[in-house]
């Protein structure tokens, strides 16, 4: 008897993942999966009783595309970059959100006046965060630079320059740092005259760049004396700082900041649950809790709630000396910059 | 043999007969499972990414009627009003079904910034109701965004518009088609530079684990079968170990004030850590380390069953020994030698993550842009295209192997 209890206790808790009654969030993982876990995924199913799935992937829009190719939707809510969603919504990946149905903030603030602009800027989702890529120095090894002029300023800071090996965020900043106004930018990136002078200025740190793959690295190269200073998303940066006492410090000048948003797969099976998600998780308190890992909450309540000494180490303090991502610019010119660079790291 | 079956009885024969057809029976049925993987793995796959080269429907499925509406268009000037209002009826139905960021994708790889005008032209035409788009359809579509009245946009479309076509090889090999057919080398060369890269760093990797693994082999395979079993190990040991383990130990020793540095400087030998980390040259010195035994274990495989009395006889009748070595011991382990340097330069052709960690700029390899394509700009047909000359390449170098050494003379031991 105990042994048929046991089976049938097993065959219960595997067939519990496969029940409809679940739901799969995919987001990115790393410290920022674990400060989602804790302050959106767990919450949600201790109120509903919902077991969520919570699994990571690298970005990008490539695995959706094919999920939908194959017609085998595996994934429900995801967490998606800015950058990739205009392209996502418009090829039908994903589902219109209703937005009037998000919950006022904890003050009272109607959900539409409550949000940054720019978190419900696309049909398609509901901004979860702002992150943005600052560059960092290391104090161990003097003052570095300031501002984006000096970066690119080999004589003044010489050291080599840790940079994340994609044409998105370099081209911007290489065209600041040759003086362009930072509104500027992307009209000017979209001509050809622009993208030669972007390139002409990368030549001039060319020999100084150390290339690397993946954020994770950024930290490394700093603190391994690799680079002298180092791109990096914000988050990264702050978590060594805070848990290691690394010598870094951040520089805000001409940062560029995004935002990632909540999406929903279009012919999830599971659409009103994932709605039912998206609305718990972009409440003011779930949000607040994104200040672990130093990125910025989208609800001006969920900013409210926060300490001003956070408050100065968010993206969000620093909006104006920084520059917004173009997701629409990116969709454009992604693939043809994407394989320009690549031509120009060749040469 | 006949005159035997026929004194057999008939009932025997058959009896044999059944037996054979049993057996292979059963032969097959042990390769069965084999089969049918290799067919749902590697087959159908490989396949399916040689179909994708030189298939993609999209814009023919997207907009059907304005492709056969543009067939009449001579390709100079502006093409009729009704090829306009069809195109801006096919965009507001597009706009309704969400298409029009499939179409927006495949119009912008001809021409780059046209992703956003298809977006935001099917945008402005969904609200538009169906008897004035098919009024006024070709003014609406013209008001929307001014790159609709420029003529190559429309080559654009048309061009996009075939199901079957070649042009992702010609992208594959830094080409492109001109307006007027003919074919010319594209502004962006990268793909051709790519290749050549690949294969010149697989054949150094390639030199370089003979270099170190062919004495390594020779040693072993001489040694007695204690210290040889113990250096096995040394051989074995880090094939055991996960490749990402290997490749971030690799960083730990080349980064700049990682062992290698350190140690060079507290020896005085440099003042300045070397930058050793994020070239071509950690690169390859990281998948020799990665590959070597790929090397080492098809030519001590080999080597362990060359008889010694060859070099012995070959040397007590006056041959020096590295004569001896030339020309007796070289040809007999030459099977070993050929297997390990094919395992090592295939595998190191399509290496992806050791030159993505460690390679940096210079490190950039053939998988490192397919990757791009795949991940990235989600231009799969070209990723297709690039993978499969990468497979031709290496069929290519295989039969050149075989007409020249022969693969019979592959052994792994």
């Amino acid at each position: 008897m105990k042994k048929h209890l046991t089976l049938l206790a097993t065959l219960a808790l595997t067939a519990g993942p496969l029940m409809a009654q679940d739901l799969t969030v995919t987001s990115f993982g790393g410290a920022y999966g674990a400060a989602q876990q804790e302050h959106m995924i767990d919450p949600f199913m201790a109120e509903t009783g919902v077991n969520v799935l919570f699994e990571d992937y690298g970005g990008g829009i490539a695995e959706m595309k094919a999920q939908f190719e194959a017609g085998n939707i595996l994934w429900d809510v995801v967490d998606i970059e800015v950058i990739d969603l205009e392209r996502a919504c418009a090829e039908g990946y994903l589902e219109i959100l209703d937005h009037s149905v998000l919950p006022a903030g904890d003050d009272g603030v109607a959900a539409a006046d409550d949000f940054i602009p720019d978190a419900l800027a696309n049909e398609c989702g509901v901004g979860n965060i702002v992150w943005s890529v600052v560059f960092a120095t290391n104090t161990d090894n003097g003052p570095g630079p300031t501002t984006m002029a000096e970066f690119f300023d080999v004589e003044a800071f010489p050291g080599n320059r840790g940079l994340r090996k994609r044409p998105q965020v370099n081209m911007e900043w290489a065209l600041i740092a040759d003086g362009v106004a930072r509104e500027d930018v992307y009209e000017l990136l979209a001509t050809e005259e622009g993208q030669a002078r972007a390139f002409a200025k990368l030549d001039t740190i060319k020999d100084d760049i150390v290339w690397y793959d993946s954020w994770s690295q950024a930290p490394v190269l700093l603190n391994d004396g690799g680079a002298a200073m180092v791109q990096s998303a914000n988050g990264r940066i702050f978590a060594v700082i805070e848990e290691d006492g690394a010598p870094f410090e951040i520089v805000w000048d001409s940062h560029v900041y995004d935002l990632d948003v909540w999406a929903i797969m279009r012919g999830t099976e599971n659409l009103d649950l994932a709605m039912q998600f998206i609305q718990s998780a972009t409440r003011t308190v779930p949000l607040s809790g994104m200040q672990d890992v130093a990125y910025g909450p989208t609800r001006r309540s969920a900013q409210a709630l926060l300490s001003d000494e956070v408050k100065e180490n968010l993206p969000t303090a620093h909006l104006d000396v920084g520059l917004k991502a173009d997701g629409i610019f990116w969709a454009d010119f992604g693939e043809s910059l994407g394989e320009k660079f690549n031509e120009w790291l060749l040469q | 043999m006949n005159s035997i079956s026929h004194t057999l009885d008939p009932d025997d024969a058959r009896n044999a007969a059944r037996e054979v057809r049993k057996r292979r029976l059963q032969a097959f049925l042990f390769v069965v499972p084999l089969l049918v993987f290799i067919m749902f793995a590697f087959v159908a796959p490989i396949t399916t990414m040689l179909y994708r080269s030189v298939h993609n429907p999209t814009v023919a499925n997207l907009v059907p009627e304005t492709l056969a509406a543009l067939e009449e268009w001579s390709g100079e000037g502006m093409p009729d009003d009704t090829v306009l209002i069809q195109f801006a009826t096919d965009m507001k139905r597009m706009a309704n079904e969400r298409t029009s960021g499939q179409l927006a994708d495949e119009i912008n790889r001809a021409l780059p910034g046209m992703s956003s005008v298809v977006k935001s032209t099917a945008r402005t035409l969904r609200r538009v109701e169906d008897s004035d788009l098919s009024a006024n359809g070709a003014t609406l579509l013209l008001a929307a965004n001014d790159r609709w009245s420029d003529p190559a946009t429309w080559r654009a479309v048309r061009d996009a518009g075939p199901t079957y076509s070649s042009s992702y090889y010609l992208t594959a090999v830094d080409m492109e088609r001109t307006t007027d057919g003919g074919i010319a080398p594209r502004d962006t060369q990268i793909y051709k530079q790519l290749y050549t890269k690949t294969l010149k760093m697989a054949l150094i990797i390639t030199i370089l684990t003979i270099l170190l693994g062919y004495p390594l082999a020779f040693f072993m395979a001489h040694a007695s079968s204690g210290l040889a079993n113990f250096l096995m190990v040394f051989v074995l040991l880090p094939f055991w170990t996960s490749l990402l383990v290997r490749t971030t130990a690799w960083i730990a020793l080349l980064q700049t004030n990682g062992v290698v540095n350190s140690t060079l400087i507290a020896l005085g030998i440099t003042d300045q850590p070397i930058e050793m980390l994020y070239t071509q040259f950690a690169t390859i010195i990281a998948m020799t380390h990665i590959l070597l035994p790929f090397m080492v274990l098809p030519l001590y495989a080999v080597m362990r069953g060359i008889d010694n009395s060859f070099m012995r006889a070959a040397i007590s009748m006056g041959s020096r020994p590295l004569g001896a070595w030339y020309k007796i011991y070289l040809p007999m382990s030459l099977p070993g030698l050929s297997a390990g340097a094919l395992l090592v330069f295939i595998i190191s052709v399509g290496y992806y993550i050791t030159p993505a960690l460690v390679g940096g700029v210079d490190g950039q390899m053939i998988s490192n842009i397919i990757a791009f394509h795949m991940q990235q700009s989600n231009n799969w047909e070209l990723a297709a295209a690039l993978g499969s000359l990468l497979l031709i390449l290496i069929l290519v170098l295989y039969w050149l192997f075989d007409k020249f050494v022969g693969t019979d003379n592959i052994k792994l031991g």
